[in-house]
């Protein structure tokens, strides 16, 4: 067990942790935000999607000791206009049904905005496609990034 | 002959089969490893001194390039040279799972770049390969498809092999630390045959002899 510090949507969590824990599990186990979701563990669903240093990042396939000093964001830190754009734009077209990928959508989606403010539908296919969906909202995310992006011209 | 019930059993067998045959590929695209497949025991490289043995130069220099070959056609190589703009994973090349594309610098496309999974090294438990520089070769490096002979064109052209001079290719395949990760691929992944300084000795050897390639 090592000790290690994680900057967590702009607040340091000291974590008694194996170096070689997945960081989806120290956030959600020793830090206890359990807003991001384990789906797979292999890098296949996108469910444990997190942003470190500002990217989305796979949090199931990177070791807790690989972050370092870099900024960690969860979907309970998200807070970019990006971000709230993509919020909105899924409680209008209600986009979740059972919701537990969509943490793991939202930052997805979130990032795509964030890199490119006006995509296209094949822009968000590449985006998204490793972000399953097993109830398929697939169709209503693709029009909610379409409906976000809209609300962020002008 | 075949009655019409029979025919429709026949035909209802055939869909349950091609069902099934779904299910059994989406469960090995969840599968990241190589496990699924059989993993080769690594394959050992020539040492250039027994290439010593031939005496015309160039006949020599297209020996050495095909004991290389060894390495440029092994999987841990051919993955990520991919002929469309989507790379091949495990030792079987099939497509890479999720769906990924080169984009801009060989880095994925926006939201869904290399790093998204791919980190600073290989993270076993998770099945995930990594290395810094992890990413794909430009489209005008692509080799899969390509006859050992195209390849070795292919490398010596300045204007496809990201203007190298024959030096530096020597150094970029005897040096280049993502080259480097073929022989420490993670667990479940063959390695690429010898060690990459014995491929860099005779990607070297074939260059001081002279850089012919293989015909065809
Ligand atoms: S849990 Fe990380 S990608 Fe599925
Ligand atoms: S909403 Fe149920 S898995 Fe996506």
């Amino acid at each position: 067990m090592t000790q290690l510090t994680l900057k967590i949507n702009g607040q340091s969590h000291s974590i008694d942790a194996d170096p070689d824990m997945p960081l989806l599990w120290a956030i959600r186990e020793s830090v206890g935000l359990t807003g991001t979701k384990y789906g797979c563990g292999v890098a296949q669903c996108g469910a444990c999607t997190v942003f470190v240093a500002g990217q989305p990042v796979r949090s199931c396939s990177m070791p807790v000791s690989a972050v370092g000093a870099d900024e960690i964001t969860t979907i309970e830190g998200l807070k970019s206009k990006e971000a709230l754009a993509v919020q909105k734009a899924w409680v209008k077209l209600d986009v979740p049904q059972c919701g537990y990928c969509q943490s793991g959508q939202i930052m997805s989606a979130t990032s795509l905005l964030e890199l490119n403010a006006k995509p296209t539908d094949r822009d968000i296919d590449l985006a998204m496609n490793g972000n399953i969906c097993r109830c398929a909202t697939y169709v209503r995310i693709r029009a909610a990034i379409h409906d976000a992006a809209k609300s962020l011209e002008g | 002959m075949m009655g019409s019930a029979s025919l429709k059993n026949a035909a209802l067998a055939i869909a349950a089969g091609a069902f099934a045959a779904g299910i059994l590929m989406v469960a090995q695209g969840l599968l990241t490893s190589d496990a699924d497949a059989a993993i080769q025991p690594a394959l050992k490289l020539q040492p250039v001194a027994s290439f010593d043995k031939i005496k015309n130069k160039s006949q020599r220099a297209v020996a050495l390039f095909q004991e290389a070959g060894k390495v440029i056609n092994s999987p841990r190589c051919m993955n990520c040279h991919p002929a469309t703009e989507r790379p091949t994973q495990t030792d079987r090349m099939r497509p890479h799972q999720p769906l990924v594309v080169r984009g801009e610098g060989g880095m994925g496309a926006p939201g869904m770049m290399c790093t998204t999974c791919h980190r600073e090294a290989n993270f076993d438990s998770a099945g995930v390969p990594g290395n810094p520089k992890w990413h794909l070769a430009p489209a005008e490096m692509a080799w899969q498809g390509k006859s050992l002979g195209q390849i070795c064109e292919q490398i010596k052209d300045r204007k496809r092999n990201g203007d190298l001079t024959l030096a530096a290719l020597v150094k970029h395949m005897a040096e280049d630390e993502l080259v480097g990760w073929a022989w420490s691929p993670g667990t479940g992944r063959t390695p690429a045959p010898g060690t990459q300084k014995e491929f860099g000795a005779l990607i070297k050897a074939w260059a001081d002899a002279g850089a012919t390639c293989p015909k065809g």
